[in-house]
């Protein structure tokens, strides 16, 4: 199985593993491309509203890449890295025109040029978009060329392939990594010279979320058990406006603020009227009272905020959780471009939202923390060495983080349209990077020893057997239930200590409980149950390291909003958050590490609010 | 998830099959009701309390799915007769299609069966190689934006693009057959996308030899059910026709201009 070629594996198929696997294929690598589901199939389809970038549209309004870099470290709280980010916003109009090239059907204006809306903590257009479905167009687009890759024999899939452990060697370098076929079950090593992760979020954590049912963390997780660190585990965001379902809560996009949507309450506590009986003046649009300049596009950590509390002070539809999110004004051209997402409401509440307002409530969306990872900046801070090994690689050599997965970028909060870039910078700005880590390296991965490889897999084997054996009375799906509830209702929205330390109780007491379940199939052919089973380990492990960082962090900044320290301190906490796993102890350890603030330096954030 | 006592139960009617090659066969599961549910929440009831309606223990079922929001195109399958995605098959909905209260669910049957609900689409993703569907871009480096398109053209193939590889119109299809070549309006559609681009028609020649080779588009007998089920309402009754016209100015200037250079 050893070939001396050097290979390059990802493990993620969405925006950020397709975009690397294509810019790394085009540098002559060959590269093993892993995924739980069809890499099309990937979470990244579900983004809906679009991807931001200084166009020159928007330059000719005043806007620029500065602009969009700054926009994205103040919504961020200041908790960003600033030379990436520099680097994210510049790179911007350069990858939309990539995008551009290969296809994707971005909505025109009359002209032809390509057309823009309006997105959160932004006052400028600069949002491209490709109707209400963004990723799923973006992700066509990277896996055509990715497929094109596929022919031409440099990118290999490995579709219904779950990756279980980076196999690790004695140096500490990350040489490959164990996966297992989800519908043989055979799990075996694979040798790599690089391995990025790009395996997206962890909404599940949380119960029910706007993410994908493979959202799970479990891959990061497991990075993390192995000795990499993750950065900022306590920043979720939970976005303002999700239907709640019982399986998932649908996302109704940012694009509907954008495009003019308003959020508002009945000014009477409790009217039982139909929201299009309620008159103007008895509705209470919150968002624009409380911020006049930004309006309901305010960013997500706020709006969410607004929400929650006037639900919670008793001004909720019929006094319940849930506000309105009014589009029936719109004229149908613009609804038109929405559609995508008016029929996901339709299709899940059966009402037209663009004869009724739309019922909201806001939901666990994006993770922005994940594995740690780090970067050579240049000397003026301007961004970072086009290049060089260290750019998003984590603390263990070899070992990237590319996308979601990646905690860089946006700080404690993301701005809406934000993470496709993101994702996609990642992979076509870092993928060099392992690339360059790859040609620096002496030993090839195929060179070593099958003993290291075959030591990971039978780590791995002998927890799938426990697992399978294992003879106790819990169900992993009631677990899971019961790990969503607790988190989402201590660890989301409102923090406070305790909380947390409730909520901590209650996990640890799960993760006992884990070790005394039962599955309820153990046969060894397509088993579902195993794969969520472990992935449900290994988010009880990840959820520890979200409260002990959430608990320690005593302060308020982006989405980590604690009812017991409303302010932000950056005297103490303008801080990267970074999570070890002790593996004697089996708990994380936290510390804070400075983040320099060399090119913006921190400021107030009110978003103009009235009041403030 | 737990029912109170006196909630009423949807009767869930799965075919069950434990791996390729293997008989398949049924079994009932009760799930209570509650409002707003879709078929995949049912399934995850099941998956916690894999009990039949008899009392036995049995093993969760297997299905695929991801997005939870019919965006993906994993969860297809056939529910009460009729293929669909089961995350946006709604009970409330379904119940007025079978006022009994039974839901039957069972795997697409042009695709071989993984396991229970779970099938093979391999063939589809095939599909997407053979008509090379990609724009041939020169490469990743800056080279500017790409053509200029009209906001018609651009609404044309925002609706063909849509294409989540679903699989419902193979599954409905009188003419695409577990075993047979034929290519099916999926990729049919798509390389009507392709074609429309302004660099993906460099490829154009390319894709039509491919339509027009074995299992191509003199295959389809325009049954047109395929365009009935499509979740995302491509017209791809449109598409079959538009690229048979392609086909057939393809095939003059093959005539004129010699067999296809590779
Ligand atoms: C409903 C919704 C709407 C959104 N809208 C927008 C938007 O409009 N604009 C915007 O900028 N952002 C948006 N986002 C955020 C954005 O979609 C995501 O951040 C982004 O798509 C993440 O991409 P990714 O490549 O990092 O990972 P993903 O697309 O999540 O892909 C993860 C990949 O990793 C694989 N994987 C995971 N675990 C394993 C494992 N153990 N083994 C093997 N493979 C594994 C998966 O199979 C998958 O291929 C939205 C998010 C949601 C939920
Ligand atoms: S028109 Fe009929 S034969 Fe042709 S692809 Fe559609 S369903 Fe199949
Ligand atoms: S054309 Fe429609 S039915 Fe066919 S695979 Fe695509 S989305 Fe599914
Ligand atoms: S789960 Fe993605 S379409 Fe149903």
């Amino acid at each position: 199985m050893a070939s001396s070629k050097p290979r390059i594996i990802i493990v993620g198929g969405g925006l950020a593993g397709l975009a690397g696997a294509i810019k790394i294929a085009e540098s002559g690598l060959d590269v093993d491309l892993f995924s739980m589901v069809p890499v099309k199939r990937s979470h990244s389809v579900c983004a809906q509203g679009g991807i931001n970038a200084c166009n020159k549209v928007a330059r000719q309004q005043g806007y620029s890449e500065w602009m969009h870099f700054d926009e994205t470290v103040y919504g961020g709280d200041f908790l960003n890295h600033q030379p990436p980010v520099y680097d994210m916003a510049n790179m911007a109009p350069k990858i939309i025109d990539l995008l551009d090239r290969m296809g994707v059907p971005f909505n025109r204006t009359s002209e032809g040029e390509r057309d823009l809306r309006l997105f959160g903590g932004s006052l400028f257009k600069r949002t491209h978009f490709a109707g209400a479905t963004t990723g799923q167009q973006l992700m066509y687009a990277l896996d055509e060329q990715a497929r094109r890759w596929e022919v031409q024999g440099k990118v290999t899939k490995y579709e219904f392939w779950e990756f279980l452990w980076p196999v690790v060697d004695e140096q500490g370098a990350c040489r490959g990594i164990i996966a297992q076929d989800m519908r043989t079950m055979q799990i075996r090593a694979f040798r790599g010279d690089a391995v990025i992760m790009a395996t997206g979020g962890n909404g599940l954590i949380f119960g029910k979320s706007t993410n994908s049912v493979i959202c799970t963390g479990g891959a990061a997780a497991r990075c993390y058990q192995a000795g990499a660190w993750l950065g900022n585990p306590e920043f979720i965001q939970v976005h303002p406006t999700a239907i709640p379902g019982e399986d998932k809560c649908r996302l109704m996009s940012e694009s509907a603020r954008g495009e003019g949507g308003r959020v508002w309450v009945p000014r009477k506590k409790g009217d039982t009227r139909p929201p299009g009986q309620i008159p103007e003046a008895e509705r209470w649009y919150f968002l624009e009272e409380k911020y006049p300049k930004y309006g309901n596009l305010v960013p997500r950590d706020i709006a969410t905020r607004e929400i929650f509390f006037a639900c919670r002070d008793g001004l909720g539809i019929g006094g319940g959780r849930m506000v309105y999110l009014d589009c029936t004004h719109l004229p149908d051209a613009t609804k038109h471009k929405l559609a995508g997402i008016f029929e996901i409401y339709e299709k899940f509440t059966g009402d037209d939202p663009c004869h009724v307002a739309m019922k909201i409530f806001p939901a666990v969306h994006y993770t922005m923390g994940g594995l740690y990872t780090s970067f050579e900046p240049k000397p003026d801070f301007k961004g970072m060495v086009p290049g060089h090994p260290k750019n998003m690689m984590t603390n263990v050599p070899g070992l990237y983080a590319f996308g979601e997965v990646n905690y860089q970028y946006h700080g404690g909060n993301r701005l809406g349209a934000n993470a496709l870039l993101s994702c996609i910078f990642d992979g076509l700005f870092c993928g060099p990077s392992a690339v360059q880590y790859v040609q620096d390296q002496k030993s090839p991965a195929a060179d070593l020893p099958e003993s290291l490889y075959q030591k990971f897999a039978q780590q791995e084997e002998t927890k799938a057997r426990k697992l399978i054996e294992s003879n106790g009375t819990f169900n992993p799906y009631t677990l899971h239930r019961q790990l969503g509830d607790v988190m989402t209702d201590y660890c989301t929205v409102v923090r406070e200590e305790n909380g947390l330390r409730t909520a901590a109780e209650h996990v640890d007491r799960l993760r006992d409980q884990f070790r005394a379940l039962k599955l309820s199939d153990t046969g060894m052919w397509t088993n579902q149950s195993l794969s969520f089973t472990r992935a449900l380990g290994d988010m009880l492990v990840y959820a520890q390291a979200i409260l002990a960082g959430a608990s320690l962090r005593k302060e308020s900044r982006g989405a980590h909003y604690r009812s017991d320290f409303t302010e932000r301190n950056d005297a103490q906490f303008l801080k990267t958050t970074v999570a070890k796993y002790d593996k004697a102890k089996d708990r994380p350890v936290i510390e804070f590490e400075a983040v320099p603030t060399p090119l913006i330096q921190p400021r107030a954030r009110t978003y103009g609010k009235v009041d403030a | 998830m737990t029912a109170p006592a006196n909630t009423k139960n949807i009767r869930f009617k799965i075919k069950r099959q434990d791996g390729p090659g293997k008989a398949s066969y049924w079994q009932t599961f009760d799930v209570p009701y509650k409002p707003n549910l879709n078929v995949i929440s049912c399934l995850q009831y099941i998956a916690e309390h894999p009990v039949t309606v008899a009392g036995e223990k049995s093993t969760p079922v297997v299905w695929d799915c991801n997005c939870l929001e019919e965006v993906c195109g994993a969860c297809t399958m056939v529910i009460n007769g009729k293929v669909r995605q089961s995350c946006s098959a709604l009970l409330d909905e379904l119940l007025k299609e079978t006022p009994g209260g039974m839901v039957t669910l069972e795997p697409m049957t042009k695709f071989p069966v993984v396991r229970d609900l779970w099938v093979d689409r391999s063939r589809m993703f095939n599909a997407l190689k053979t008509i090379q569907a990609w724009v041939p871009i020169d490469g990743t480096h800056d080279l500017g934006e790409g053509p200029k398109e009209s906001a018609e053209n651009q609404d044309v193939r925002y609706s063909l693009s849509r294409c989540m590889t679903c699989g419902c119109c193979l599954e409905a299809c009188p003419q695409f057959l577990l075993g047979n070549q034929f290519i099916g309006a999926q990729a049919i559609s798509q390389a009507r996308y392709f074609n429309l681009h302004g660099t993906g028609k460099v490829l154009a020649d390319q894709r039509l030899d491919a339509m027009m080779g074995p299992g191509g588009i003199t295959d389809c007998g325009n049954a047109q059910n395929c365009v009935k089920v499509c979740p995302k309402e491509i017209p791809l009754t449109e598409s079959i026709a538009a690229i048979g016209r392609q086909a057939t100015v393809h095939a003059v200037k093959r005539f004129f201009n010699g067999p296809p250079r590779k």
